[in-house]
């Protein structure tokens, strides 16, 4: 039953213009909900939490540096599958989701390192050790480049999304490595603040906020993904008739 | 699924799976030398050099911690609950550098005992509290509340597959 319905998504969802007719109702909802969400987890972290017993306020770039690592990092794992799917079953809309995927977190990987740096001055005393996890994560700020200069630098879109779906998909081992570096190796970065077992090392009144801003950075990144995703579509479907119709009716 | 697809997916997972083994090998390997320093039951045991650039880490030892009022000079005893040693060093230590707390120095061993610092850079642990909680966590006498992270410590100092 699920699995019937996970399949009728897949294919409904592979048609492009059915992509596009649906996230032209998803968007309007998701936009001001991404929004809200990010806003509200923002201003609630960065004004209203109370301070850290040790850093004081500086602790307050986590509700910047976690919720950009881990939209860097799911985005990858996510264009990874996309990757997969475009090498595997050649679907055309996995190659175009492949694309709307590593701009922002590209740039999610790049706030990730720049806020990091900036708290490990006071905290740590240096910007940057080539320790295993902030090692790792600049090789995934080179795989997102990686992967978006070879979807450029390939002529054919199709032949392009191959290339870069394969290198998509080794970079997940990165991932792997990136998440688990600082429980594997000696590291000075620390271990993971909040676990998906076991009781998180955070107080509620900081965990909330934290955890609000992670929601509204993915739901930031979903948005994103989908309109770029429609840009992507309605250039490769350019010469259909559905695409000239939405064209002539003024994007109706 | 159609044969083309299976034998496109079947390549794609090995070569996964291959390269999936090749790095795991590899991290496996360089164990040593991608961990950031050497930790005092290593110095201990006679694992890192003498009078080579290196890094060690581990807890500053309480009530060890002296520091000459007239220069920059402090020394502290480091330690992982499995070994010890003296570390000097000259210049201003982090703010959060305090006894009990994990550090990470950058230096030379001069001997078994005695490391000669350059750096000394504060490792902060995974904990985040008001210090209104903490204070009271203090009062109540949880044995996490005066060394700063009760779990993440014991986890980072414990030397483990090696």
């Amino acid at each position: 039953m699920v699995w019937q319905t996970i399949k009728r998504w897949y294919h409904m969802l592979g048609s492009p213009r059915y992509f596009y007719t649906f996230s032209s109702a998803l968007l309007p909802w998701l936009t001001p909900i991404a929004l809200l969400v990010f806003t509200v987890g923002i201003v609630w972290g960065l004004a209203f939490a109370p301070s850290d017993y040790q850093q004081g306020n500086s602790y307050r770039i986590i509700f910047i540096h976690v919720p950009a690592s881990s939209g860097a990092l799911m985005g990858y794992v996510a264009m990874g599958v996309a990757g997969l799917v475009a090498v595997v079953w050649r679907m055309k809309m996995a190659e175009v989701m492949m694309k709307a995927i590593a701009p922002f977190g590209a740039a999610l990987a790049a706030i990730s390192l720049a806020t990091g740096a900036l708290w490990g001055k006071p905290t740590w005393g240096t910007y940057w050790q080539w320790d295993a996890r902030m090692t790792s994560m600049l090789i995934l700020l080179f795989m997102y480049v990686g992967v978006i200069a070879l979807q450029n630098v390939i002529r054919d879109p199709r032949q392009a999304a191959r290339a870069a779906g394969l290198l998509a998909m080794v970079g997940v081992i990165n991932v792997i490595i990136v998440k688990y570096s600082v429980e594997w190796v000696q590291t000075l970065h620390q271990g993971s603040t909040l676990k998906l077992v076991g009781e998180s090392t955070i107080n509620p009144a900081m965990k909330y906020p934290l955890l609000i801003s992670m929601l509204g950075t993915w739901l930031l990144y979903a948005v994103n993904v989908l309109v770029r995703a429609r840009t992507e579509v309605v250039w490769r479907e350019r010469r259909s008739k559905w695409v000239r119709k939405l064209v002539k009716g003024g994007g109706q | 699924m159609n044969p083309v697809r299976k034998q496109r997916l079947l390549v794609v997972l090995a070569v996964l799976i291959g390269l999936g083994i090749a790095c795991g090998l590899m991290f496996y390997a360089l164990r040593q030398n991608i961990n950031l320093f050497y930790t005092p039951q290593q110095i201990a045991a006679g694992e890192a050099p003498l009078d080579a650039q290196m890094r060690v880490g581990g807890l500053v030892e309480p009530g060890t911690v002296i520091r000459n009022p007239e220069t920059l000079d402090v020394t502290f005893g480091l330690t992982d609950g499995k070994g010890r040693f003296t570390v000097h060093y000259q210049g201003i230590l982090p703010d959060l550098f305090r006894e009990g707390q994990g550090i990470v120095a950058n230096g030379t061993l001069v001997s078994r005992t005695r490391f000669e610092a350059e750096e000394v850079l504060a490792k902060h642990d995974e904990t985040y509290m008001p210090p209104e909680v903490q204070e009271a966590l203090e009062k109540a006498g949880h044995p996490g509340a005066s060394k700063a992270d009760p779990k993440g410590g014991e986890k980072e100092y414990t030397p483990s597959g090696y």
